[in-house]
């Protein structure tokens, strides 16, 4: 269990496979850069891998000032093990103070594991990041420059901010598309070290990865400039068909919130929300959703809104730029229709 | 011979289902409130470990940290076949974030011992954190599998070996690993099996001793009745490291938001109105 070190830098976890690094890193790095600024100290990023090449390069554009990599061929694929052990070496090494992380499957997978073998404190899937003094309610006592880790809680009726006094390194996983990627910037310089760590080979044969298959992303909700999304009003499998339509009319795709994912009207890869994919399209059409802060804190940013729903205290008016109160299986199909008039009309 | 799993379960508020009096008017959640059910994910970890068991042979145990009344969701692994099921209950253990949980989890299961298996749901509702089931395989210094698609084959050689596939997000990837390991399910690994009826009827009165008179405990001991209650010092937990004083994590503050937009606009649902939505739209170049 470390103890605090003010001094220690703000870290990213470069997550990266087959030589690509994932968005959601180049994302925290700008991030970890506003958050280390803000400290006056300096951005890190560890990267582990096999053959790393150029990819700290993209890191230090992104906002990164020193790049730790470990390049071992026991590193190809990932195994949480070896991972971790690399991990928990390099912030045993230098002590950071913070280290973010994407919220990714591998993600979810590794940091847990980091945090348990530090003994350090970690909260998922945080919405929002930021530093100040935090007094603890009970001591009186004044914490300096904490990290806050700020996420919807309790199925996202109420936004929780969690602190750690002094188990550090303090840290966090985010969602992908929940911090904007800020440009890139080619100009930037900054550090590469070159780390090894002893033992990982040993650990690496624990579990082996026999086969590996990578599908296409079907769905590309982040890049989408209209989303038409589905929730529990909805009703049904069947009835999610009239989203679809809706969705194609418009020249969109489809979303759905959480309810309508666990009541089995679509797939999770759809879900938007906290624990789903964060988008800000132009439009977003929220069809028989209620709003809860889970979700909105997914969508909130849209640039417009309309909310479609019956009951008219649904908590989705409340941020929205159109509201419409009224039964789904009648509003739905007349904006179908007015959207192919448009069509026709063009 | 076969293989021996421990499945961590948890009884977890619905909170698919939250109703407006869940909420108390300063914004907190009133737990009490809400229906407590078995967490989904962790019935179909319950099935993997039924159905290694089935096509292998060995034994189940269940095991979960709560109050006595979570001893509801350890009668229902009994309805569906598991062997053994304990709960621990100790009021030292309130307020536990995950660290703190995964290491109380992992002394009970090093408690139990002799396991080839442990498995836990990838996550539970009421924190979706996915955190405990990665924590308690490093606390016991074994593999994690997380995010478990099917079992595909075991081998009971020296050292046993598993070979696994799982879901990484983008795709999927088959794995091999040394047991003991933890692994993680996903709901689209299995069906869950329904309660066989003649274990009902056996365990329905089958209880923990804090939710029955002294005498009824003694009563259930001789009918093979009565599960087994530990607390945090039959399992030598150090209680640095459990409850408040073991968790680094601290709320500081919780918080209802309060939505607001500007400039709203309420349309009517009719056929002009939804026109001029549209054209709107248009007009503004968002269509």
């Amino acid at each position: 269990m470390g103890k605090p070190n003010r001094k220690g830098e703000v870290w990213v976890f470069a997550e990266q496979q087959d030589g690509v690094l994932a968005d959601v890193s180049l994302e925290l790095c700008g991030k970890a850069r506003e958050l280390a600024d803000r400290l006056g100290v300096k951005v890190g990023a560890v990267l582990p891998g096999f053959e790393i090449g150029e990819m700290p390069k993209d890191l230090i554009a992104h906002g990164v000032d020193t790049v730790y990599t470990v390049d071992d061929p026991c590193l190809k694929n990932f195994t949480s093990i070896p991972y971790a052990k690399v991990v928990c070496a390099l912030i045993a090494k230098y002590e950071p103070q913070i280290v973010l992380f994407g919220a990714t499957p591998l993600g979810r997978d590794v940091a847990p594991r980091i945090a348990s073998e530090t003994r350090s404190g970690l909260t998922a899937d945080c919405t929002n990041l930021e530093i100040s003094d935090v007094t603890d309610a009970r001591t009186k006592e004044v914490h300096e420059n904490l990290l806050l880790q700020i996420r919807p809680a309790f199925g996202g009726n109420i936004i929780a901010t969690i602190v750690n006094y002094d188990s550090w390194p303090q840290m966090a996983t985010v969602r992908e598309g929940v911090m904007s990627k800020k440009p890139a910037d080619p100009t930037r310089t900054g550090n590469v070290v070159a780390e090894a760590v002893d033992g990982i080979g040993a650990l690496a044969q624990l579990v082996q990865v026999v086969e590996r298959h990578v599908e296409e992303r079907k769905v590309n909700l982040k890049a989408a400039r209209i989303i038409v999304a589905g929730g529990g009003g909805v009703g049904s499998k069947e009835n999610f068909d009239l989203i679809r339509e809706l969705a194609a009319a418009l020249g969109g795709v489809v979303g759905a919130s959480r309810a309508a994912v666990d009541s089995g009207f679509i797939g999770h890869e759809y879900q938007i929300g906290q624990t789903g994919t964060t988008v800000r399209p132009a439009l977003y059409i929220a069809v028989g959703i209620s709003g809860a802060v889970q979700h909105v804190a997914g969508m909130q940013d849209s640039a417009k809104i309309i909310a479609i729903n019956s009951d008219p205290q649904a908590p989705i008016f409340s941020i929205a730029n159109y509201g419409i109160v009224g039964d789904l299986n009648q509003v739905v199909p007349m904006l179908i229709k007015a959207a192919k008039n448009r069509q026709k009309s063009e | 011979m076969g293989f021996n799993s421990i499945v961590c379960v948890k009884q977890v508020p619905d909170t698919a289902n939250i109703t407006s009096d869940a909420m108390t008017p300063e914004g907190t959640v009133n737990r009490a409130a809400l229906p407590a059910i078995f967490n989904p994910e962790d019935l179909h970890a319950l099935e993997t470990a039924l159905e290694i068991r089935d096509r292998f042979g060995g034994t189940v145990t269940v095991l979960t940290m709560g109050l006595p009344k979570a001893a509801e969701v350890l009668r229902s692994c009994l309805y569906r076949g598991a062997d053994r099921a304990i709960l621990l209950t100790d009021r030292r253990a309130a307020g536990s974030d995950t660290l703190a949980t995964s290491y109380i989890l992992s002394q009970i299961v090093r408690t139990i011992g002799n396991y080839d298996f442990v498995f836990c749901g990838r996550q539970a509702i009421d924190g979706d954190t996915a955190q405990t089931g990665p924590q308690i395989a490093e606390k016991l210094e074994i593999p994690q599998v997380t995010y478990l698609e099917k079992v595909i084959d075991l081998k009971d050689g020296t050292p046993k070996t598993a070979r696994l596939r799982r879901n990484t997000g983008n795709g999927f990837e088959i794995v091999d690993v040394q047991l003991p390991v933890l692994v993680t399910v996903i709901e689209t690994a299995n069906d869950p099996r329904p309660f066989a009826a003649r274990k009902v009827m056996r365990f329905k009165h089958a209880a923990v001793p804090a939710e029955v008179t002294p005498e009824k405990a003694e009563e259930l001991k001789a009918k093979g009745l009565l599960m087994e209650q530990w607390t945090l010092d039959d399992v030598n937990a150090d209680l640095n490291r459990c409850g408040m004083a073991g968790s680094p994590t601290k709320v500081f503050r919780i918080e209802s938001i309060v939505l607001t937009k500007e400039g709203f606009v309420q349309i009517a649902p009719t056929e002009e109105g939804v026109t001029g939505l549209v054209q709107e739209l248009i007009a503004d170049r968002t269509l």
